[in-house]
């Protein structure tokens, strides 16, 4: 039977890698996602699995590179500062097809408080190389959980680094999570994976450079082989969109959030909506791929759109793209938070606010 | 000399068409080719993974017949690591790095891995530059050596030359650490069996074992490879001395 119990966001990371049959973490302490390395130091050693602290975030990432390539599931966490480090090892994991999971519990600027500041680079690649991995967001302790089930099977279905981009609220808050294991499907055998010669089949040398076509191998002779198969694979992870879409039917102004900011932007929706006005909302999980073709649908049923994000305006940039210069687009942004110091956030408050003056200069 | 260990290639270096970039008078090559053949002469052929960084030290995971992956620059002992712990067992895991991929980019990972007694090995092969780049000042670069950066001969402007094998051998985590040369046939046979020695200790499961090879690298010190040797003796080892620094069959 599935048990239900009342955990804090960081624990879930821990509760969803076990459910993924995660066997390897890697970590290096940082605010405010302490709770997800202690969670595994205490935890994942009872479960026979590794628990590693490395020496740093650029340690972390590396550990996991050679986690990934033994073909068991691994993962790392970390939080701003330290997902900038990581970002060279992220461009390896790519150019090396490894896959792993990388838990991002957003911080913003030199804080150790929340925010969405590291939307643009999880999303455009952010590292040195010309890649992209998908980008999970959730938004309550029971999709942390899900979703990190979801990244490992995302991971070793594309052989390419899954990010999962939680925040400090997120990850400090507590929900009660109904504990599952998720089955997503088959997947192929790691038959690339670094075992020693005996642990192969064929007993042949297993080679895993974290440059393929720049070092020829007999899948990629060449740089363009690889750049080719590439491409093909981002075509194929363009597909995985993933989105929740909240009263859209009627919808004349749709608000865009994700992660701890959705869950404000659908509170003033709802406050909206029993004021009787034509609110909706969509809610990307997936950031990349960003669930372009629905907002672009609805641009084109004359729909307005407000983003809602804590930085100065990220996603906001997607959503542009999106409609193509057919709809209006307009942004509440770490500057609407209610207190000037760290601890501020967006309130629903804020958001009504400029969801009002939007209605009233349409003159509705 | 005997002419076998200086011509012959042993059976696991690859010779399918990958290219071969080591420089003629290199030594890279020959500390690769003596790791192939301890690998063969101590049946850990099935067991044995290789991770090399960044640099003239790439080109051995290409070359040797066993398992073998690339990592960033300097973070070999951090893969390693992570691979070791997870394989357990009888895997043999060996980083195969320079100087500057070990002891400067790679300097933390090095370290952290030797203090923490992971059971892996470490073979620094050091040039005393970057050999890949075109020969700039490494951590090894002995005083006075002219690099590409340091056009004047490193002085105290450029600080001190790190002594790898005698710092790591300091470290409690550490069970073997030792440094040897290619300049005269006792001087190679004693190095490979330093290396064996090194590989043993990982399979004995005691802890971090490391060997630093002092090595030529003609072209960069623009010298030929028969000066390059007798600068090995009169400048280099001076500076690193050989011989074995710790060896321990337990870490206490």
């Amino acid at each position: 039977m599935d048990e239900r119990i009342l955990v804090q966001g960081n624990e879930a990371v821990g509760r969803g890698a076990l459910a993924a049959d995660c066997r390897a973490f890697f970590g290096y302490p940082i605010t405010p996602q302490n709770e997800v390395i202690e969670w595994f130091a205490r935890e994942f050693p009872k479960h026979g699995r590794i628990f590693l602290q490395s020496a740093s975030e650029t340690g972390s990432i590396n550990m996991l590179t050679g986690g990934a390539m033994t073909g068991v599931r691994a993962m790392t966490s970390t939080s701003s500062p330290g997902w900038a480090l990581m970002q060279e090892g992220l461009s390896n994991l790519t150019a090396a097809e490894l896959p792993c999971v990388i838990v991002e519990v957003q911080r913003g600027w030199n804080t150790t408080r929340h925010a969405q500041t590291t939307y643009k680079s999880a999303t455009t690649g952010g590292g040195f190389g010309d890649y992209r991995t998908i980008v999970l967001a959730p938004a309550s302790i029971q999709e942390i959980h899900d979703l990190l089930q979801l990244a490992f099977y995302l991971a070793d279905k594309y052989r390419n680094p899954v990010v999962v981009l939680s925040d400090a609220i997120l990850g400090q808050m507590m929900e009660p999570l109904e504990l599952k294991t998720l089955d997503f499907g088959p997947l192929p055998d790691k038959d690339w994976a670094l075992k020693g010669k005996a642990g192969h089949k064929d007993g042949k040398k297993r080679f895993t450079p974290i440059a393929y076509g720049m070092i020829p191998t007999r899948k990629y002779p060449t740089l363009l082989d690889f750049l080719g198969a590439y491409e093909k694979k981002l075509k194929e992870m363009e597909k995985e969109v993933r989105y929740d879409a909240y009263q859209l039917e009627d919808a004349e102004l749709i608000l865009i959030a994700f992660g701890y900011v959705a869950r404000i932007s659908q509170e003033a929706m709802f406050r909206m909506r029993a004021k009787g006005l034509k609110v909706g909302m969509i809610r990307p999980i997936t950031l990349w791929p960003f669930p372009a073709q629905i907002v672009k649908e609805k641009a084109a049923t004359g729909a307005s759109f407000l983003v809602v994000e804590d930085n100065l305006g990220q996603m906001v940039d997607d959503v542009k793209i999106a409609v193509e210069g057919r709809a209006q687009i307009d942004l509440v942004s770490c500057l609407a938070r209610h207190l000037p110091g760290e601890e501020g956030a967006i309130y629903p408050e804020e958001v009504i606010k400029k969801i009002e003056h939007l209605l009233k200069e349409r003159g509705k | 000399m005997k002419k076998e260990w200086l011509t012959g290639t042993p059976r696991l270096w690859i010779r399918a068409p990958v290219p071969i970039v080591f420089c003629p008078g290199c030594q890279h090559a020959t500390a690769l080719k003596i790791m192939c053949e301890l690998v063969d002469e101590m049946g850990i052929e099935g067991d044995t993974i290789l991770m090399a960084g960044v640099g003239c030290s790439t080109m051995s995971a290409m070359l040797v017949d066993f398992d073998a992956g690339i990592t960033a620059h300097g973070r070999p002992c951090d893969a390693a690591s992570a691979i070791k712990r997870i394989l357990g067992g009888k895997s043999v895991v060996v980083t195969w790095q320079g100087d500057g991929d070990a002891f400067a980019i790679g300097t933390e990972p090095t370290l952290h891995a030797a203090a923490r007694g992971e059971k892996i090995t470490t073979i620094m092969v050091n040039n005393g530059n970057y050999g890949t780049t075109g020969g700039q000042l490494a951590p090894t670069s002995i005083m006075g050596q002219v690099t590409t950066t340091s056009p004047e001969g490193r002085s105290e402007l450029q600080g001190y030359p790190i002594p790898v094998a005698e710092l790591l051998a300091n470290l409690r985590g550490v069970a073997y650490s030792a440094r040897g040369s290619f300049t005269s046939s006792a001087n190679y046979q004693r190095t490979k069996r330093y290396m064996k020695t090194a590989l043993q200790k990982q399979i004995d499961n005691v802890g971090y074992s490391f060997v630093e090879i002092l090595a030529t690298c003609p072209p960069n010190w623009g010298l030929s490879p028969k000066d390059s040797l007798k600068w090995i003796e009169e400048k280099m080892i001076p500076e690193f001395p050989l011989g074995e620094f710790k060896n321990v069959d337990r870490i206490t």
